[in-house]
């Protein structure tokens, strides 16, 4: 019994770290893995990735990447500085990238990541991962045409962090949204890193805006989550109602006067608590002292 | 007998089942005698009655503001799961799927009046998609026999509600229906099993009766501004200040307590609790609620 036990552990270990390949529509496909997910565009000019795990995920990423194509990747986007999105960068283009100078890829994020990066507290711990970017940008939307596709890269100011970005590739009618959006956990308001509650749904309306359903709700533009399942707008609409719930819970208790201490007893969150896991103390703290923070 | 014998009565009875299945083809016409008030005008606000919800889902309805269906444009042509569906606007036309080369059936398809809802419920042992696929309204079905009952299993569902007062049905529940028919009536009987909202599975039942001469037409939806509002704004109720919630227990008589829903209350044992419970003198709500038609409020 013990040996079936271990067996079934170690099959569940096994499943747990493989990458599997998951085709959205048109060019584009979705790795998921345990570090989450991973957009791909393959055509026959080369390939998109949209985060990249961590270094150590890297050849389980690109053994899955090689089941969709054999070209090398010529674009690389990070949507946030998070080290389980950006992490995997080097070790994935020395598995998948050209040694031919002209088509060396590019390292694409908003300029603040790289600024977050570099910063004295940060340098040391995160150098390989600010070594890895080579094309960031500062006015919104980044866009290239690659494999007959308009890629677009919008900034999402103060969102998760205040270096996101969110990725649509038009002609497939995707988009690629990072720790913006994560339908089955909650959000992580990243306060350190310049994130925000309402910069957050902003960002979610901005989705909800550029996102256009099939018919009756479903459908048409997909939504490729930084974890969680593939998704639509419809999805992105419950994720956005609870978040503007909460912040409206709490900021209501703020407006009463009750302290940090007395608003986390409270439990705003309690009726998404068995929907989203995470922990929902965190959400609301960083609601509460994202709301309550000075304006710089 | 000999063995070729033998082969030729196996080859056959192999083949029975097929035969012995029952054909759910027709067009469907709701019967609505079960929950008449809930399912055709809508179900009053603050009314949990025979639902075995948690406290998550009691505090999601009581947040439910219906203005939300109108501010909110993507709630406006939002359809209703499958498993709701069955409930409301239930008209129905079924059809089979016969495999040509085999004669054998592979599955059945259903077209719903209410948003045009199409759902296929696949009987030739498929898989459920992987966990990470994208949910839709309908989910994913899939079917076996048992019996002359259809079992059908569905996963992959979008979230929706369990009652259209706000209560709410997670995307992670998983919807077992028994398909059975009698003659010219259908019988669908759906458990529902809700990890995130109920505490124990919601069974209901839901009839319809044969009628050929049915026409479905277009539903047809599209979405449109229809209050100026600011941007991103989700009508909703704080917590304690929905002033509706109590409606149901004054005119009808019945405890607030009991209008609470939760698992106790849908037991027979539960009327001991009820302690000084007298009903309305007379009906004055949805007296007769059997068909669209007859429905009226007083």
């Amino acid at each position: 019994m013990r040996l079936l036990t271990f067996a079934i552990l170690l099959c569940g270990s096994a499943w747990a770290q493989e990458v599997r390949v998951f085709p959205v529509q048109g060019d584009v496909s979705m790795l998921v893995g345990p570090g989450g997910n991973i957009t791909v565009q393959a055509g026959k000019e080369g390939m998109v990735v949209v985060d990249t795990q961590t270094a150590a995920a890297a050849p389980q990423v690109m053994a899955a990447i090689r089941k969709l194509s054999d070209m090398p990747i010529i674009w690389v986007i990070n949507t946030s500085l998070d080290a389980d999105h950006i992490g995997g960068n080097e070790a994935l283009l020395r598995l998948g990238g050209s040694n031919e100078a002209s088509l060396r890829a590019r390292v694409v994020t908003h300029e603040n990541v790289l600024n977050r990066l570099v910063a004295p507290a940060v340098a040391q711990a995160r150098v390989s991962d600010a070594a890895s970017i080579n094309d960031t940008y500062f006015r919104s939307p980044k866009d290239f045409l690659f494999n007959g596709e308009a890629v677009m890269v919008y900034h999402m100011p103060a969102a998760h962090t205040d270096g996101d970005s969110i990725v649509l590739f038009r002609k497939s009618d995707v988009l690629s949204v990072g720790d913006i959006f994560t339908p089955d956990r909650y959000p992580v308001i990243d306060l350190t890193n310049g994130g925000s509650v309402q910069g957050l749904l902003d960002a979610l309306n901005k989705i909800l805006e550029m996102a256009v359903a099939g018919k009756y709700q479903e459908g048409g533009t997909f939504v490729i989550p930084g974890h969680g399942r593939l998704c639509d707008e419809a999805d992105v609409v419950e994720f956005r109602d609870m978040v503007t719930i909460i912040r409206d819970r709490v900021q209501d208790m703020i407006k009463r006067g009750m302290t940090l201490e007395q608003v986390k007893a409270g439990k705003p969150s309690r009726d998404y608590d068995t929907q989203y896991s995470g922990s929902p103390d965190v959400f609301v703290e960083s609601i509460y002292k994202s709301l309550t923070a000075r304006k710089p | 007998m000999s063995k070729a014998a033998m082969l030729v009565v196996c080859a056959a009875l192999w083949g029975v089942p097929a035969f012995a299945q029952v054909d759910f083809s027709g067009e469907w016409a709701p019967l609505y005698h079960e929950d008449g008030p809930e399912r055709l005008p809508g179900p009053e606000l603050g009314d949990y009655t025979e639902l075995p919800i948690n406290d998550a889902a009691r505090l999601r309805a009581d947040s439910w503001d219906a203005d939300r269906i109108s501010v909110v444009e993507q709630y406006q042509c939002r359809p209703h799961g499958s498993d709701y569906s069955m409930r409301g606007l239930g008209n129905m036309r079924v059809w089979r799927e016969i495999d040509p080369a085999t004669q054998r059936l592979v599955g059945f398809h259903t077209h719903m009046l209410a948003w045009d809802s199409e759902r296929t419920l696949y009987m030739d042992g498929r898989p459920h998609p992987p966990e990470y696929a994208n949910h839709t309204w309908q989910g994913f079905s899939t079917a076996v026999w048992e019996g002359t009952m259809l079992t059908v299993t569905t996963t992959h569902l979008k979230e929706n509600y369990i009652r259209r007062n706000g209560v709410p049905r997670s995307d992670q529940a998983i919807v077992t229906e028994h398909w059975m028919r009698h003659g010219e009536y259908l019988t669908v009987v759906t458990v529902i099993d809700d990890p995130v909202f109920l505490t124990e599975p919601l069974v209901r039942s839901d009839n319809w009766y044969l009628d050929p001469g049915q026409h479905i037409g277009i539903f047809g939806c599209e979405h449109a501004p229809e209050l100026p509002k600011a941007e991103g704004v989700v009508p909703h109720h704080l917590p304690g200040t929905n002033p509706y919630l109590h409606e149901i227990s004054e005119w009808y008589g019945i405890p607030y307590e009991a209008t609470r829903g939760g698992a106790e209350t849908l037991y027979p044992e539960y009327r001991l609790k009820l302690n000084g419970y007298k009903a309305p003198p007379k009906c004055d709500r949805y007296c007769t609620c059997t068909t669209l038609f007859d429905c009226q409020l007083r």
